[in-house]
């Protein structure tokens, strides 16, 4: 059921836990207690998150196949690096341009896209996703194949934590509301959807248009993080790493995405030290996962405060009645 | 004034015409049939009123308005709701927010507000709740609201597809085989709830069923459908005796 108030309680606890693990990490990042590779992980981290997440609206919240995502990051990523170092604007501006880039690619690309279902949406946002790669490579203004070298690192610690959590509140107030609900009909049954009044068309249009939002959002934050960005970085295989992580997770489950995102980003750096069965750990390691649990991690459940009064409630008897805390 | 009149629809796929030149008039408040022996295009009609099929000719005509090819959410605003032959719930989803879609059409708060978690937005999602709970009150189901819908057994899934249809407000509720399925008894507590739902909510009543018995006791007029076309059309007692109906049904006399 969803909660008819903002609950002050929740807000309150949510609100310093992650003031907690900012100020942990930044004073860690601050006095250089964990060192640059640690560190190039972390950011990494936040950076799948906020893809993963993202992609998780359009595959798992509104079941539309997209294998474009790191075309849409590509778009922001460069329009951003564009913006601060040929442009010369300030940062937040880069980043707010390379959001709305993607988001309008988003919706350019929606709009005709989003008429076909399952495999053809998948082939034709695997094709965006390559078209993209192959403009970029081509001009030569943005350093064509050798890449936009020259990108000042901008992308600290609170911009990348900020990120981070605007991502996950927008796109779960979004899901947790009329608009969500909406989105997930799509999902669950087209047909019936569009004759309860639901105008499918524009919720996948929706869907696809927030997703590349902060699509874009993580190929800025990315560009002003490693200094350098490839047409190559943003091609069909990174797309795919984010749409693992989504599965990996459970489609429709944040938690599930931001879980898998971890999840993957530390096997992925831990297996750095053996690379040549690096790729095939971490194969097996999906395999077993999916063997084991083919509904994702999290299946499509959320990790909430409603959990833990579950399991509170389990362990003082049934919770059926009981007024929330 | 017709509440909905369908002026020679014609919808053919491929080579074979599922639908030809067919007329019907429905009143304000009346309660009417379609019947007709399997593959006749009953449920053809349904898709072609409700938006889902766009007739290859012909029109349909809702409270005045031309709503030929349009679409079918937009249909659903107008004011029809409709159930389905082979239910069609969101089976992951739970009870209640099976009924909450169907108030999204006309949800009180914008995007943003539902971003930033604004205080519309919980007037708002207040609202769409207590309505929901209205609906699911009405049709019995209020204490499974919690249960995913694809958890219920069959008869209350059917009854949730009934709710989730009047949710959406509708002048005209069309209900695709709703006694599919159903033993003689939940078949009478069907006919008395239609019934019921008729005068409660104002609804005019359009059905496809094969259970003649409730369609004899029910429906003030049938339209009988065979090969796509209209055969014949009258009230119960002038449909058992048409000659053409029975025909159809029974096939013709030998000799």
């Amino acid at each position: 059921m969803v909660t008819k108030k903002l609950n002050w309680t929740h807000l309150t606890i949510s609100t310093v836990t992650l003031a907690v693990i900012f100020t942990v990490f930044q004073y860690l990042i601050a006095r250089q207690l964990i060192d640059v590779y640690y560190q190039i992980n972390l950011f990494m981290l936040g950076i799948n998150i906020i893809l993963a997440v993202s992609l998780n609206l359009i595959n798992g919240f509104t079941g539309q196949l997209s294998l474009g995502h790191a075309g849409f990051m590509s778009v922001g990523a460069y329009t951003a690096a564009v913006m601060t170092t040929k442009l010369g604007y300030s940062f937040a501006i880069g980043i707010g341009a390379g959001c709305l880039a993607a988001a309008l690619m988003g919706l350019l690309i929606g709009i005709p896209t989003l008429r076909l279902k399952g495999d053809y949406l998948a082939i034709a946002t695997l094709g965006f996703g390559e078209i993209v790669r192959v403009v970029f490579l081509n001009i030569e203004y943005v350093g064509g194949a050798s890449g936009l070298i020259g990108i000042p690192q901008l992308t600290t610690w609170t911009w990348l934590f900020v990120s981070v959590v605007v991502t996950v509140v927008v796109i779960q107030n979004i899901v947790n509301s009329s608009y969500g609900r909406a989105c997930i009909s799509v999902r669950e049954n087209e047909v019936a959807a569009e004759l309860m009044g639901v105008n499918t068309t524009k919720y996948k249009v929706l869907a696809f248009t927030v997703g590349a939002l902060f699509a874009g959002l993580a190929g800025g934050l990315y560009a002003h993080y490693f200094f350098i960005i490839q047409p190559g970085t943003f091609g069909f295989f990174r797309s795919f790493d984010i749409l693992v992580m989504v599965v990996l997770g459970g489609l429709g489950s944040t938690t599930g995405a931001i879980v898998a995102a971890a999840f993957l980003t530390v096997l992925s750096a831990g297996l750095q030290s053996f690379p040549e069965v690096r790729m095939v750990l971490y194969s097996v390691v999906l395999i077993i996962t999916m063997i084991y649990r083919p509904q994702g991690l999290m299946g499509n459940k959320e990790l909430s405060f409603r959990t833990f009064q579950r399991i509170r409630g389990d362990k003082n008897g049934p919770v059926v009645n009981r007024e929330p805390v | 004034m017709a509440r909905l009149s369908t002026v020679n629809l014609c919808k053919s796929f491929g080579g074979l015409s599922a639908v030809l030149d067919f007329s019907m008039e429905i009143g304000d408040g009346e309660l009417i049939g379609l019947i007709g022996p399997n593959g006749a295009g009953k449920t053809t009609v349904f898709n072609l009123i409700t938006g889902v099929y766009r007739p290859d000719s012909g029109s349909i005509i809702f409270n005045g308005q031309n709503i030929t090819g349009k679409k079918p959410y937009y249909i659903c605003k107008q004011g029809i709701a409709r159930t389905f032959q082979n239910i069609r719930l969101f089976n992951g989803l739970s009870v209640i927010d099976n009924l909450k879609i169907s108030f999204h059409k006309d949800v009180p708060y914008q995007l943003v507000s539902a971003i930033l978690r604004l205080p519309s937005f919980y007037r708002g999602e207040s609202w769409i709740e207590e309505r929901a709970i209205q609906y699911l009150e009405i049709m019995n189901l209020a204490d499974k609201r919690e249960e995913l819908a694809s958890s219920l057994p069959y008869g209350e899934q059917r009854r949730l597809e009934i709710a989730r249809a009047l949710a959406t407000n509708p002048s005209l509720l069309i209900l695709d085989e709703p006694a599919a399925g159903m033993n003689p008894l939940e078949t009478q507590e069907l006919t008395n709830l239609i019934r019921k739902l008729k005068d409660n909510f104002n609804l005019t009543i359009l059905l496809i069923e094969h259970d003649m018995a409730l369609v004899m006791e029910l429906c003030e007029r049938i339209y009988v459908l065979d090969y796509g076309r209209a055969i014949a059309q009258g009230t119960p007692e002038e449909i058992r005796n048409n000659p053409r109906v029975i025909e159809a049904y029974l096939g013709e006399e030998v000799g």
